[in-house]
């Protein structure tokens, strides 16, 4: 019971200031990497908090109901994981957590937001199928859906029965994490191009409820990766940690080595390389038999 | 210090300038000067802003626009007016379809004088906006900014104080 409660307060409560420090040196590590000093690792929550304090402004309130929404299901996606719960209900509540924040920016009468949507709905497109596959693949070689046969005592490392899904899954976090080559939802960086996308209607504290739910989505992605490295005890632990780091690395050389590319060639991309890419592994685990 | 403080998103609106001041401003971003290092983040929407970066002058058309971005952005917010055409109009000043200085259509608190202004300058600037807007949020009350003193309007003078040039026969320089 005290455990269940552990787990809880960890997905609630330390989630989002881990996500927000993972933000921080996202950014202070693209920084240095562009020769830049680069802000403090807490900005985000600094920025978080001023936005908390701004006026209010919102166009219907509607809106603001799907930005409550994307973040308590983006909570509660963080919690059916860490309490180890059903993988495909996991996945199914992170989708519609993404489709409220796409009917956020459909709800406005904005054509910038709009657009941020349009293209937010390409990208779900685009790495919905590899989530599915992930989760497929997970099933042929644990036996089981559930988040907490990953991790239980003697299991397997995933990473070695699905490197391919794992590196499809590099592809579809970095469209999730908003990172350059896929970044034309919504950028961290090139707030001109779009505007700012589907967030661009949300103003003052209902942003912030947005970037809390980023937050919240940061530390999800990273916690997937982890469970890639069966971390049931301490020494897989520190190496799940380690492929989280590296994923991160990862993600920041990414960003800074590509230009963005058009929606439609992501969506291409995905579902023709990546996609035959984990295909290809879970036909290797079919027939290797290993259910 | 307030968390306003630490987190200025500044949002950039080019009135009529030559883009002098503008590619300045940008070079502010760039890494010999890292603005970003206060926690600025030049967003694109004023609706996500804190403070207003003018540069130009005010024309017939732009006004209204002018006005529309600083009504659309959420208080506490601070405009800071760079470059001497948004305090008077500068060398523009006497052309016949631009209005004046920023000052006369949205409320300035910072003005940043020069044509154009160095980055360093306009970081200055911003830093000390930053401070009015921690201010703002307290609800104190913030002085109109001064206006530069020296200014270029009405219409420049050569540098050198030697009488200008006679027009020649066509009357093309006035």
């Amino acid at each position: 019971m005290s455990e269940t409660i552990i787990k809880l307060l960890i997905a609630i409560v330390a989630a989002p200031l881990v996500g927000a420090i993972i933000a921080g040196l996202d950014r202070k590590v693209t920084a240095r990497m562009q020769g830049r000093v680069g802000p403090p690792i807490l900005q985000p929550i600094y920025d978080v908090l001023k936005l908390l304090i701004k006026q209010p402004i919102f166009l219907n309130r509607v809106q603001i109901l799907y930005a409550f929404m994307h973040l308590a299901f983006m909570m509660l996606t963080l919690v059916l994981l860490i309490l180890g719960q059903d993988l495909l209900l996991t996945l199914f509540v992170h989708a519609f957590a993404t489709i409220s924040l796409i009917l956020g920016g459909m709800c406005v009468r904005s054509p910038y937001s709009r657009i941020g949507s349009q293209r937010k709905t390409l990208m779900l497109l685009a790495y919905e199928p590899i989530l599915v596959i992930m989760v497929v693949g997970i099933y042929l070689s644990q036996g089981s859906f559930m988040a907490s046969d990953v991790v239980a005592a003697g299991a397997k490392p995933l990473l070695l029965s699905l490197p391919l899904v794992f590196i499809a899954y590099m592809m579809a976090m970095a469209i999730e994490l908003q990172k350059s080559p896929f970044d034309v939802a919504s950028s961290h960086h090139a707030h001109q191009e779009i505007v700012k996308g589907v967030t661009l209607e949300y103003a003052g504290p209902f942003l912030a409820i947005i970037e809390i739910a980023h937050f919240y989505e940061v530390f999800l992605l990273f916690a997937v990766v982890y469970f890639f490295w069966a971390p049931y005890n301490l020494a897989n632990a520190a190496v799940g940690m380690a492929l989280a780091a590296g994923a991160f690395l990862f993600h920041i050389v990414l960003d800074n080595t590509f230009a963005r590319l058009p929606a439609m060639w992501i969506v291409r991309f995905m579902w023709v390389i990546v996609f035959l890419m984990a295909t290809t592994n879970i036909i290797w685990l079919y027939r290797l038999g290993t259910i | 210090m307030s968390v306003l403080a630490k987190s200025p998103w500044v949002v950039h609106f080019n009135c009529n300038s030559c883009n002098g001041c503008d590619i300045e401003f940008l070079a502010c971003l760039c890494p010999t000067y890292d603005v970003e290092r206060f926690g600025v983040v030049h967003v694109g929407n004023p609706k996500h802003a804190d403070i207003l970066v003018v540069t130009g002058s005010v024309n017939h058309r732009n006004a209204r626009v002018l006005a529309n971005v600083y009504q659309q952005m959420p208080s506490p917010k601070v405009v800071v007016a760079c470059g001497v055409c948004t305090s008077s109009g500068g060398i523009f000043a006497d052309c016949y379809n631009v209005l004046g200085g920023v000052d006369k259509f949205i409320p300035v608190d910072v003005f940043v004088p020069g044509c154009p202004p160095r980055p360093e300058a306009m970081i200055d600037g911003i830093v000390k906006a930053v401070g009015i807007l921690a201010a703002k949020a307290k609800g104190i009350e913030t002085p109109v900014a001064d206006k530069p003193r020296i200014t270029v309007s009405p219409s420049p003078k050569p540098v050198d104080e030697t009488p200008a040039q006679e027009p020649d026969e066509v009357g093309a320089v006035k």
